[in-house]
């Protein structure tokens, strides 16, 4: 009996406790929810339209995206403090961290231009051509290729991030609009909203490997669009955010077929995990909530209110 | 006439791509119509519209050309009202095979039968007539603009939505009032609303007395009713009914609560970008004409990305094929009708400040798509150049 007890406190002590900071494009402000309690527990101001938003590696600070504010804030996320800002170029949107720590590579959505800014020296270190509507980030675990995905020209832009500059451009379909690495960089996946499909990229090669397509039952296939994604542990399995048809799809990434679709509130935008993985919570645009979904039974296990229009999500740890 | 050409100056961005450098030279043709007067001048009609997106169509394709080798050339004419439209056409059409278009309907008809116009790929960009898309439609035209038939479906989509069925109608006397008001007719039969009276405005001069006297009484005898349509798409008169109709009622149509290809105030689906690209590159608001001429440029523009073409065959046969999407700000894939080659879009439902609302709206069922309940779908158009 005591051995038990003991054993639930080890276990309790393991799952971290934690934060989802969710940006309010609406509302200019961060809405901070308890991994815990499931329960908004702070909300701070930001610039004007925030979107993106992500932490450091050591979780010391936050980075935003304030869109309309030209400005990507950097805030003390203990305090809520704006602390200052960078210069990101016009229209900020989405953005990475390089695993350096200290590049930031910035779409700048409305000058077809990725920004390089260094969060040191606070100052623009590249400035790099990409198509029209730069939005989708990402960048390599090794550090050496940073993508751009742009919507209105439909490719991926392939940065090196040594020379900063572009050493390939493909085409993906219709309004790219999230990339990430996964499976140690081997493969890049692209989301296309209005083309309905996930692209796997070979990175080696910068040639496609698989295209996937989602189906919603009682949703015209038009109106199922494809945006932000993540994945589970050991990236095995893809969380796909399905914008308006608000359904997050379940797609296996070894075999690129989906699995499962899962009921959330409406347009669906970004998502992140909690520390463990077993929580997903997703952003809900229109309907101004975040669904959280428990990953192993891929349910909706709740909703959280959250102010207007929540776009990004990201997670941060508290418990140590 | 006026001619110039915009240049396609393609910056070393990239490491040599692989296909040899392509340029698709584009024309664009502007045939001056006689605007009648009207008892405002309020919102003047920009001089550029139409144009001005077909400019920042070109440009959103040059962005993308420069990362395929692909270049775009649009070649501009204005036709004035004494100068002959199809020898300008004819001009263009010597030139290249992809022509857009922004005249009278009479005009685009006369361009599409010219002998020079066979097999060319033009682009209706400003007649919203039905009969463009019905008995008059031609093989070789493709209509960006949405047709009138379109935006009055999307209103009674609305009026229907609202439980506005008891209506009444006020028509202008402008060829483009009366097809429009023909329009109105054909999509209330279409979704089972009531027209129960009519009054034509006809007055020879200016308002005798103000408004706020003169619109009670003319609109008195209408007696009680849901919502009253004006069909004014001069805009001369309409402006002056709103809040001053004898019943407090809702005013639809060409004023109040619009139906429109395009408007300022769509803001979602990434609209936002569209806007402020082309206000930033033009000083000023994109209107639905403007709109339906970027459609025109940027359909050219995916259809050489996709294929890495510039022939007319190619081009023609995958803007009509089934792997066509075009991103266009609507919340969904534009795709043209293979029966009229109308595009295929949402209708944007709007006052000056606000969208109300988009159709198709919910509820709003089709075999096939959504979209085919706005406008001539297949069993209804009588177009037989696309079989």
């Amino acid at each position: 009996m005591i051995r038990l007890t003991a054993m639930f406190s080890l276990l309790a002590s393991t799952a971290m406790a934690g934060e989802i900071w969710v940006t309010n494009e609406k509302d200019d402000t961060i809405s901070v929810i308890s991994t815990d309690t499931l329960e908004v527990i702070k909300t701070y101001e930001t610039g004007e339209r925030p979107r993106g938003i992500l932490f450091n590696s050591d979780y010391s600070r936050v980075y935003i995206c304030a869109s309309d504010s030209n400005a990507v804030q950097v805030m003390d996320p203990n305090s809520g403090e704006i602390l200052h800002e960078l210069p990101s170029g016009d229209d900020p949107e989405q953005f990475v961290l390089h695993p350096n720590d200290k590049h930031l590579y910035i779409a700048n959505e409305d000058d077809a231009i990725t920004t390089v800014v260094d969060v040191e020296t606070r100052k623009v270190i590249a400035q790099i051509d990409v198509g029209v509507e730069p939005e989708g980030m990402a960048v390599s675990p090794d550090g050496k290729i940073a993508i751009t995905t742009s919507e209105t020209t439909n490719m991926a832009h392939w940065i090196d991030t040594d020379t900063q500059e572009l050493f390939a451009n493909t085409l993906v379909d219709s309004r790219p609009r999230h990339a990430e690495f996964i499976k140690d960089g081997a493969e890049m996946w692209v989301s296309s909203e209005i083309g309905g499909t996930l692209t796997v990229f070979d990175t080696a090669t910068q040639t496609e490997k698989a295209k996937m397509s989602f189906e919603v039952q009682g949703v015209h296939p038009d109106r199922v669009q494809p945006v932000g994604f993540e994945f589970t542990a050991g990236d095995t399995h893809a969380f796909v955010a399905l914008g308006p048809s608000n359904h997050v799809a379940v797609v296996n990434a070894e075999t690129y077929e989906v699995e499962d679709y899962i009921l959330v509130g409406r347009r669906v935008w970004h998502m992140d995990f909690n520390e463990d993985r077993s929580m997903l919570f997703t952003t809900n645009g229109v309907s101004g909530d975040v669904t959280v979904i428990d990953v192993e039974k891929r349910e909706a296990i709740k909703s959280i209110k959250v102010g207007r229009f929540p776009w990004g999500a990201a997670y941060r740890p508290t418990g140590s | 006439m006026k001619h110039l050409v915009i240049g396609a100056l393609v910056g070393g961005v990239l490491a040599a791509p692989a296909s040899a450098e392509m340029t698709l030279n584009i024309g664009y043709l502007r045939v001056e119509q006689p605007a009648p007067p009207t008892l405002s001048n309020l919102d003047p009609i920009p001089e550029n519209n139409g144009l001005a997106g077909a400019q920042t169509g070109l440009a959103d394709n040059l962005t993308t050309g420069k990362f395929l080798g692909q270049k775009y050339e649009l070649t501009v004419t204005e036709v004035f009202e004494d100068q002959d439209p199809l020898a300008a056409a004819r001009d263009l059409l010597s030139a290249s095979p992809y022509l857009v278009i922004d005249a009278g309907p009479e005009d685009i008809i006369a361009i599409a039968d010219l002998a020079e116009a066979e097999g060319a790929v033009l682009f209706n960009t400003s007649a919203g007539d039905l009969a463009l898309r019905d008995v008059e439609c031609r093989g070789n035209l493709l209509h960006t603009l949405a047709s009138d038939a379109m935006r009055t479906d999307a209103l009674a989509q609305v009026l229907v939505k609202k439980r506005w069925d008891d209506l009444v109608m006020i028509t202008g006397t402008h060829a483009s009032d009366l097809s429009y008001a023909e329009a109105v007719r054909r999509s209330l039969t279409k979704f089972g609303l009531d027209l129960n009276g009519e009054k034509e405005w006809a007055f020879d001069a200016d308002m005798r007395r103000n408004a706020s006297q003169e619109v009670p009484l003319f609109t008195q005898d209408f007696g009680d009713y849901d919502a009253l349509i004006i069909a004014d798409e001069v805009h001369d008169f309409g402006r002056y009914v709103l809040y001053n109709t004898w019943q407090a009622r809702p005013v639809v149509g060409s004023e109040g609560l619009t139906a429109v290809g395009w408007s300022p105030v769509i803001e979602q689906w990434g609209a936002a970008q569209l806007q402020s690209r082309f206000e930033d590159e033009h000083a000023r608001e994109m209107t639905a004409q403007d709109y339906a001429a970027w459609a025109a440029v940027r359909t050219l523009g995916e259809a050489m990305t996709r294929t890495n073409a510039s022939d007319r065959e190619t081009l023609r046969g995958y803007i009509m094929s089934e792997q066509f999407e075009l991103a266009g700000f609507k919340g969904r894939p534009l795709t043209y009708r293979d029966w009229n080659g109308q595009l295929r879009q949402p209708i944007a439902i709007v006052h000056p400040r606000a969208l109300v609302a988009q159709a198709p709206l919910e509820g709003f069922l089709h075999q096939t798509n959504e979209l085919d309940s706005l406008g001539l779908d297949r069993p209804e158009s009588k177009c037989e150049a696309f079989q």
